[in-house]
């Protein structure tokens, strides 16, 4: 770099989001371009009503842009998303921001939850495993975790929904957002509702980590030093801590930033499976009603999440490794 | 049937030897809609029947949470910006209009006092104006009286283009005076024999002015309340998530005594409509499912579980097969499907008799829907006296070879039939729909039989029901011969549906696809009769030429019905709901209520 000396994490950060703008940009001209070469028009539904003039069609297409060519059309939606204006939707007429923050909690929660419950699950089973490779608790580890990510989201949802809900009628398999009762009970039908949709989507992912944590873990216990530390006399416990999970986990942490985007396509199926009323289900509905606002602010909250989970992937590199630098 | 058969008929009713209930359907079978058949009843002196209350509660509350499942939820609140009847019916929860149609199509009084008739005053001899009185003492949820400006802003706000309502067709060209407080006359510009579109039923549904007012024409989009209804409801609006959530709760002040039974009502979105109909049938998670679009043999297996049912309405849907009258594989001034052309073969009237032969209406209702789906011979396919001789419908291979060998039409080389070179191939287009897909292979199979060569094209729905100018696989443009889809009949008047076979409806490039009549069938006599039908006050002889028009229209075979598709929703055995196929699902909300 010009200056000779190390960069500092704020400098690296302040770069990275300096390239993220750019990108951000061109994810937006695509998407945009891209709905708007698809077929289809919000207000086709009305043509299909003989009831409906031809000339109220005509009047709203006016009235939201709609007639306008293409880039005058994306030029506008890029200048009021500077001004943080996200639109209005065709479809429900009100502001897209609402509509977002009305759904974006929900998806996280889940999200989130099924991201820790994946952790909690492969960390100690990818470890335990590897430590003992081709034991018979490894054996049934890593066929549990094959099953786990060769079965497809919407097939495990239905699979629960038919046992735990119809068979055995534990829980319920519509998500709601108002739940009744107060208190307890209040947070014990939210858990409830939530252990489905979370269950299905962490053991997915959980599924995927456990082997991959597992491989990372064995690469790095032969290692020279993993010996070395043993030599040391250092318990056991310390050597797999310190010396192997941490440096195991780089990889790790790259793998589970990369799997971001998998992970919200597969929220998009759960929350449709389970009437979750997240952005994925936002994303289904308006993508059926051809509302471009909605369809872009949607896709364009997940591209922005998917690179600050990389960019987040990126700092906790220096945290578990300090041999790498920002540079 | 003519005009002679149904007074007849009405004597027989005025006799009391048909009940009303059997003419309704009756006229349904013919074609007609149920509300045309009340309004020749009530037009020949027999009043329209108030249908008798099954409302059993004596107080209202107590009835804890309604808990119903739309599979695609309410976007917007505003019954007047409500595209589909997802909106319409979560509107109606909380906004009404001064009548409903019942599932007899009887007119319903809500919000007002008493439904206009020739004998109270209230309808025109001369068709040109109808007086509604209001129902006195009803107060909106903000506790302001509903009163008879309320309606007059409602057809302001309708009106005016730049509010670009979707209601503005039935609210454009009458004119809505305040006689008094509680008294509104619509004024027609013409005579007009179908009086109840205005403030009736699902384009009936008002808007409070007081809350509306500042939010007329450009700004309408701008008004809190389109999220946030103020009605005169049953119940009171208290959340509102787009596409996920409608939540009400008990009206206090409401204009019915003893109503409404529950305390707290839930319309919840999302999903699809299997798992909707699990919710309700097996689990019993949920009262009410809407719009069961699942395989019959899926639902009755759920119904075994005997936590509810599937309740089937009879209304206006009907799947068909369009037969094109041009030919769509020739290009004149830049469109197919010209005009200025003529089918090759669909032309040949014997083609046509041929192919309405070969559609297995029965095992497409057999194999394929069910109970919600109908085997619809023609339009007159009632037993008895009504059946018309002229337009029966029969799946006869053998006769359908037999008329294609007696005109002409010789199998070639290949087994395809021929004549002057022209060959019997068809391409057949649907949307992608797996019941579509069955029964394009079932009339596939039987047409090859009878030495037709059908090949078969499924479009995805986005693209084959949208209005994109530029795709040729839109249903309007018809690039194809023969096409299948489900035309409904929502409005209460046939006069907008049967607007699809007359000559000035033709889709053609220059409406840029817009017309109505898709399959380009034109008919003078069918014309005439529709311009006379439109000037027309006497309900009887009106309704006497829709049936004519839909008999011209099968003996032309300018489509072939396949199956009627009645509307099922799913329902809790123990929840009380009202449907009416002529009416929002939720028309009746007020009245519903659980068995203890």
């Amino acid at each position: 770099m010009f200056l000779q000396g190390k960069t500092t994490v704020s400098q690296y950060l302040l770069r990275r989001l300096l390239i993220v703008i750019p990108s951000l940009i061109g994810i937006s001209l695509v998407l945009f371009v891209l709905l708007a070469l698809a077929p289809g028009d919000p207000f086709g539904e009305l043509a299909q009503n003989p009831a409906v003039p031809p000339e109220v069609r005509a009047a709203l297409r006016e009235k939201f842009g709609l007639d306008d060519p293409i880039m005058v059309r994306y030029f506008r939606w890029l200048l009021a998303m500077l001004q943080g204006d996200w639109g209005f939707s065709f479809v429900s007429r009100m502001d897209v921001d609402t509509l977002i923050m009305q759904r974006l909690p929900v998806t996280l929660i889940v999200i989130g939850a099924s991201q820790v419950l994946a952790l909690v699950v492969a960390l100690p089973v990818g470890v335990y495993a590897a430590m003992r490779p081709y034991s018979l608790f490894d054996q049934v580890a890593t066929t549990t975790a094959f099953i786990g990510f060769s079965l497809p989201t919407f097939f495990t949802g239905l699979l629960f929904i038919l046992v735990f809900s119809i068979h055995l009628d534990w829980l319920p398999f519509v998500y709601q957002t108002n739940v009744s009762g107060t208190g307890l009970e209040y947070i014990w039908e939210h858990i409830r509702q939530a252990i489905m949709p979370v269950v299905v989507l962490g053991l997915f992912q959980g599924g995927v980590l456990t082997r991959f944590v597992r491989s990372a873990v064995l690469d790095v216990v032969r290692l020279d030093y993993v010996t070395t530390a043993r030599a040391k006399g250092l318990r056991e416990g310390v050597v797999i801590l310190k010396h192997i999970v941490r440096n195991a986990l780089i990889p790790v942490v790259t793998l589970i930033a990369l799997q971001m985007p998998i992970v919200f396509g597969g929220a998009v199926v759960t929350e449709q499976i389970f009437r979750i009323p997240g952005i994925g289900s936002l994303l289904i509905a308006s993508i059926l009603a051809n509302d471009t606002p909605v369809i872009m602010a949607v896709t364009f909250v997940t591209a922005c999440l998917v690179i600050l989970f990389n960019l987040i992937a990126d700092l906790l590199y220096g945290w578990l490794d300090p041999r790498i630098s920002y540079r | 049937m003519n005009e002679r058969d149904m007074r007849g008929l009405i004597a027989d009713v005025k006799l009391g030897k048909l009940s009303r209930r059997a003419f309704v359907r009756r006229m349904v079978a013919v074609g007609l809609t149920a509300p045309l058949a009340a309004q020749m009843l009530m037009h020949s002196g027999v009043a329209m029947a108030q249908s008798a209350s099954t409302y059993k509660p004596t107080k209202a509350g107590g009835g804890g949470a309604l808990k119903v499942l739309w599979w695609q939820g309410p976007t917007l609140l505003n019954p007047h910006f409500a595209v589909g009847t997802k909106d319409q019916d979560g509107s109606r929860v909380f906004y009404e209009p001064l009548a409903g149609w019942d599932s007899d199509g009887n007119l319903k009084p809500v919000l007002a006092a008493e439904v206009p008739s020739f004998e109270n005053g209230g309808v025109s001899k001369d068709g040109l104006s109808v007086t509604w009185k209001l129902k006195k003492g009803v107060s909106w949820h903000d506790g302001k009286p509903f009163t008879a400006d309320d309606c007059v802003f409602n057809w302001q706000y309708a009106s005016d283009p730049a509010t670009a309502a979707v209601t503005i067709a039935t609210y454009k060209d009458v004119e809505v005076v305040k006689v008094d407080d509680h008294t509104i006359k619509v004024l027609f510009s013409k005579p007009t024999p179908f009086w109840a579109d205005a403030f009736v039923g699902t384009r009936g549904m008002m808007i409070p002015k007081h809350i509306f007012e500042n939010y007329k024409g450009a700004t309408s989009r701008d008004a809190p309340a389109n999220l946030a209804p103020v009605g005169t409801g049953p119940y009171l609006f208290t959340e509102f998530k787009p596409g996920d959530l409608v939540a009400g709760k008990l009206n206090p002040n409401y204009h019915e005594a003893n109503r409404p039974y529950f305390d707290t009502f839930e319309m919840k979105g999302g999903g699809d409509a299997v798992s909707a109909a699990r919710a309700v049938l097996q689990t019993g998670e949920y009262d009410f499912a809407w719009n069961m679009q699942v395989e019959d043999a899926i639902l009755k297996r759920l119904e075994d579980g005997g936590k509810g049912k599937a309740v089937i309405t009879a209304g206006g849907n009907i799947e068909f097969i369009g037969v094109n009258s041009t030919d769509p594989w020739t290009e004149v001034d830049g469109e197919r499907s010209s005009l200025k052309t003529t089918h090759p073969s669909l032309g040949d009237p014997a083609v046509r008799g041929a192919l309405n032969l070969l559609v297995d209406r029965q095992s497409v209702q057999d194999h394929i829907y069910g109970r919600t789906g109908v085997a619809t011979a023609n339009f007159l396919n009632n037993p008895e006296r009504f059946r018309s001789t002229k337009t029966k419908f029969e799946f006869n291979i053998d006769k359908a070879i037999k008329m294609l060998d007696d005109a002409g039409w010789k199998p070639g080389a290949d087994g395809i039939r021929e004549k002057n070179g022209v060959k019997l191939k068809y391409v057949y287009q649907t949307s992608v729909n797996a019941p579509r897909q069955k029964t394009q292979a079932i009339v596939k199979q039987a047409c090859q039989k009878a030495g037709i060569d059908i090949e078969i094209k499924a479009v995805t729905a986005s693209v084959f029901f949208s209005s994109d100018v530029a795709n040729p696989d839109t249903y309007t443009k018809f690039y194809t011969d023969i096409q299948m889809y489900t035309t409904t009949m929502s409005q209460p008047d046939p006069a907008l549906f049967m607007n699809q076979y007359v000559s000035w409806e033709v889709s053609t490039k220059d409406n840029k696809w817009q017309g109505r009549n898709i399959t380009r069938w034109r008919s003078e006599e069918y014309d005439k009769l529709y311009r006379q039908a439109e000037g027309e006050l006497d309900p009887v002889k009106r309704a006497a030429m829709f049936v004519r028009m839909n008999e011209l229209v099968i003996e032309g075979v300018a489509v072939i019905p396949v199956v009627y598709r009645p509307t099922v929703a799913a329902v809790s055995s123990k929840l009380n709901a009202p449907l009416s196929g002529w009416d929002n699902n939720t028309w009746s909300l007020q009245d519903w209520y659980r068995d203890a």
